[in-house]
C-alpha cells in the first residue's frame, strides 16, 4: 500500500467509501439494453413451451378437456400473448443469429475467413426457409 | 484431477433450444397460437381433438414434441438462472436447482405424455 493511499483513507475520515450501485446497470448502455432484450426472450419462450405441454396434458385427459384448452386458445388474452411471443421469437431469431459469428469457432471456407455477416445472413436464410417449410407442411396435412 | 464442470451438458441443451427456437419458432408459435386457433390460412379444425390424437400417436408427431418441449424449457432455464444473476441474485446454487428443475420436470412430464403406455 503506498503512502497515498493511507492519506485517502484519512481523508475519508472512517466513513464507508462509496460504491456505485449496481442497480439498474443494464439501463446504462445500449449494448446492455439489447443483452437483457435478447435474455428477456426467454421468459416468452417458457411460457410458449408450458402452453404446449399444457395442451399435450389437456390431450391426454380426453376430447373435453382438450377442447376446452383449444377454447382459450380462442380467447382475446391467448391471442394478445401469442401475438407478443412471435413478436419475441422473431427478435429471438434475429439476435441469436446475430451473435452467432461470436459464439461459434472461426469458420474458414477455401482458406478465407467466413465473414460474421455471411454466418448471419445464411443462419436468417436458414431460419425463413425452415419456417415456410414447417407452415408448408401443417398446410398440406391439415 | 480438477472436478469436471456439468456447464458444458447445459449450455448444449441451450444451445440447442435456441438454435430450433432460432429456425423454427416463429412458425410454430404462428401455427399453434394465432393461424390454427382463429382459421387464418388454414382450416379452423387444424388443432381438433382428433388431428392432434393422430399427431401425439405417431412416431414423427412424438419425436417433434419430445424435441421442441423440453429444450425450449432448458434454452430458457439456462437464460433465466443467468438473467437472475445478472439482476443480482447470487444464490447461484439454488438458482440452478429452480430453474435446471423446472426443465427437467417438463422434459419428464413430456415424456410420459407421449411416451407411457397407452398415450
Amino acid at each position: 500500500m503506498s503512502a497515498t493511499g493511507s492519506d485517502a483513507r484519512r481523508h475519508a475520515g472512517g466513513r464507508r467509501p462509496y460504491v456505485r450501485s449496481m442497480d439498474g446497470w443494464w439501463k446504462r448502455d445500449p449494448y446492455f439494453i439489447r443483452y437483457m432484450a435478447r435474455e428477456a426472450t426467454a421468459i416468452f419462450v417458457a411460457a410458449y413451451a408450458i402452453v404446449l405441454l399444457f395442451g399435450l396434458y389437456r390431450l391426454s385427459q380426453g376430447p373435453a378437456a382438450y377442447d376446452g384448452w383449444l377454447q382459450a386458445l380462442k380467447s382475446p388474452l391467448s391471442l394478445a400473448f401469442h401475438l407478443a411471443a412471435l413478436a419475441t421469437f422473431v427478435y429471438h431469431t434475429w439476435s441469436w443469429f446475430n451473435i452467432m459469428p461470436k459464439t461459434m469457432p472461426i469458420l474458414f471456407a477455401g482458406g478465407k475467413r467466413v465473414t460474421p455477416a455471411a454466418i448471419t445472413s445464411a443462419g436468417l436464410a436458414a431460419a425463413i426457409v425452415m419456417c415456410l417449410v414447417i407452415f408448408g407442411i401443417v398446410w398440406r396435412i391439415a | 484431477m480438477m472436478k469436471r464442470s456439468n456447464e458444458p451438458i447445459f449450455w448444449s441443451l441451450f444451445g440447442a433450444g435456441g438454435m430450433l427456437a432460432a429456425l423454427i419458432g416463429p412458425a410454430l408459435v404462428f401455427i399453434t397460437g394465432i393461424a390454427a386457433p382463429f382459421g387464418v390460412l388454414l382450416p379452423a379444425d387444424t388443432m381438433s381433438h382428433a388431428h392432434m390424437l393422430a399427431f401425439t400417436q405417431n412416431w414423427i408427431g412424438k419425436l417433434f414434441l419430445l424435441a421442441v418441449i423440453p429444450l425450449l424449457l432448458w434454452h430458457a432455464a439456462h437464460r433465466v438462472a443467468i438473467m437472475l444473476h445478472d439482476f443480482g441474485v447470487h444464490a447461484v446454487a439454488a438458482v440452478k436447482l429452480i430453474c435446471y428443475g423446472v426443465a427437467f420436470a417438463g422434459t419428464v412430464a413430456t415424456a410420459w405424455l407421449l411416451l407411457a403406455p397407452g398415450s
